[in-house]
């Protein structure tokens, strides 16, 4: 009796430890690869880097700003494109369509999500790529704004459906069109929560690499307009991580740091605009 | 109990089409709305009867009975509400001004056949742009400050909020915001206002606040109010109409009702045996 109660309590004791352990573990990757970046990268991050572009080999120095400015660039192409379609469609799924094909158009969507985004890469390569004959900003901007399309798609539909139904009959019954309804009551209404779906979309194609790697491909200088290879960070530091030199290293780390503190940012002050509230009280 | 309640009446009485003369003044009333053998059904579930109702013109009616006996359906269909549900049918005629409004566009009914909720639903917006919403939507002409300030004079609430027109309606407590519901619904100057049991998410004194209103109210449109408090019926309207199980029991003028119901049920019912 007495050794039975004495094995129950090392079980549950040690069950606690081991599952704090594994939720310490889970934070502290995300601090450890922190550290190491601004540990390995922090010293590279200067005036430089933002401003040069890259040397030649051999030459110390340079910095990846046509990286910096073609990764805004594709960033600005993709949610030109995965933006509009993501948030219109997430509308006729949640105003219009019917229960049959709204399941449909979800399941899609989430395999979508899912898809390997090296494959939306050759899917991106083969529509533009291909046909134009070849590497440009605007590809790499289709494959990234693909992706953007399910995350924007299914996160405002949940926004949208959010919405209580009183406001909708509030504006109806005073004479307002479905349309009319949507534009003036349901989006303002939702709106804190599609940003911050929109936020977190561009947060998530802003590190993807694989995409990029047959469609923008990369370059070592600038690149003018959308119609020529461009750098993008992701695709510097996976080139900058293999090359044997030691300086180019840095600069990877460099790159990697500037990246994540992107993402960082863009997530919290995702975070931030929807602890502000949302803009409807749940009834 | 139930079952038998419903057969009695299908094989009963025509109910009555329209309180037959308005106590006060012994004329026949004029009517705003005529509804005419209605019958709805959600999806196969039969759930209005047969109904014939007159709404009198700058009165009050009240529509009572036990949850689930169909008033705020009914109330709905005189706004087409009902469309908005799926798989909501109806059939009959419903008049208003002596025009069928199933046959018109359902928008400019609903700026003619306002409606308030149950819960108050102000917009995300602020005082101000609530009560100019159904103005904006409709292109209204009229200069839109003047117009809410009427609107909100209308709906007892200017003296309440007119140092902060622009701070959000959320700010206001659940008794104003129905009020600026209300003024909200009276911006479109509609000629009929429908209520959906507009106080049962309130507390009494905001309560009567509203009562009080939607009797001075009456001067200004006609309305139609669902209940389920007895009293609040008995205390402001001009006519009541009895429903239970989706069949018009009694439909007369109120006090006529509340003292001498010609109906078993209704006596039942507003005597507290049951509902």
């Amino acid at each position: 009796m007495n050794a039975r109660l004495r094995l129950r309590k090392f079980l549950s004791n040690f069950m606690l430890t081991l599952t704090g352990c594994c939720a310490l573990i889970a934070v502290s990757v995300l601090f450890l690869i922190l550290g190491y970046l601004v540990y390995h990268g922090g010293t590279s991050v200067n005036w430089n880097f933002f401003t040069k572009l890259p040397t030649p080999v051999g030459e110390t120095g340079g910095g990846m700003a046509n990286a910096i400015v073609g990764s805004a660039k594709l960033l600005f192409l993709a949610t030109l494109f995965g933006v509009p379609v993501g948030f219109l469609g997430a509308i006729y799924l949640a105003e219009f369509s019917g229960h049959k094909i709204a399941f449909v158009v979800r399941y899609a969507a989430d395999l979508l999500n899912g898809a390997p985004s090296i494959v939306i890469g050759i899917f991106a390569y083969s529509l533009v790529v291909k046909p134009l004959g070849h590497f440009s900003t605007f590809a790499g901007g289709v494959a990234l704004g693909i992706m953007m399309i399910p995350i924007t798609l299914r996160s405002t539909e949940e926004f949208l459906l959010g919405v209580p139904r009183n406001l909708r009959e509030g504006a109806m019954a005073l004479g307002a069109s479905k349309w009319k309804t949507i534009v003036t009551v349901i989006v303002p209404a939702a709106y804190r929560g599609i940003l911050t779906a929109i936020l977190l979309a561009f947060a998530r194609v802003a590190g993807e690499t694989a995409p990029l790697l047959f469609t923008s491909l990369g370059n070592e200088f600038w690149s003018s307009g959308f119609n020529h290879p461009t750098a993008s960070l992701p695709v510097m530091i996976y080139r900058y991580a293999l090359a044997p030199y030691e300086d180019w290293h840095r600069q990877a780390w460099a790159a990697g740091l500037v990246l994540l503190a992107l993402i960082l940012v863009i997530n919290i002050v995702a975070r931030g605009i929807l602890s502000r509230g949302t803009s409807v009280p749940r009834s | 109990m139930q079952a038998s309640a419903r057969q009695e009446v299908s094989v009963n009485i025509t109910p009555p089409v329209a309180p037959s003369a308005s106590r006060e003044t012994g004329a026949p009333a004029e009517m705003r709305m005529t509804v005419s053998k209605v019958n709805f059904w959600y999806g196969s579930k039969h759930t209005l009867f047969d109904i014939n109702l007159g709404i009198a013109t700058n009165k009050v009616t009240a529509l009572i009975g036990p949850s689930g006996c169909g008033k705020s359906t009914l109330l709905r269909t005189l706004d087409r509400m009902h469309e908005t549900v799926r798989h909501a049918r109806l059939e009959g005629e419903i008049l208003l001004d002596g025009k069928n409004i199933l046959a018109q566009d359902v928008t400019l009914l609903r700026r003619r056949v306002g409606m308030v909720f149950q819960r108050p639903n102000p917009f995300p917006k602020s005082i101000f742009e609530n009560v100019a919403y159904g103005l904006r939507i409709n292109g209204s002409k009229v200069p839109i400050a003047e117009a809410v300030e009427k609107s909100l004079r209308h709906g007892a609430l200017w003296d309440e909020v007119k140092d902060h027109l622009h701070k959000s309606a959320y700010e206001l407590s659940g008794g104003q915001q129905q009020r600026l519901c209300i003024a909200r619904a009276l911006a479109v100057e509609p000629e009929v206002l429908l209520l959906d049991e507009p106080c049962s998410a309130l507390d009494p004194i905001s309560t009567a606040k509203i009562e009080e209103l939607l009797v001075q109210l009456k001067d200004l449109c006609t309305i139609v109010t669902v209940t389920h408090n007895m009293q609040q019926a008995a205390r402001i309207s001009d006519f009541t109409a009895f429903l239970l199980n989706g069949q018009l029991i009694e439909f007369s003028p109120t006090p006529h009702l509340f003292t001498t119901p010609s109906d078993p049920r209704t006596e039942a019912y507003i005597t507290g045996r049951f509902g």
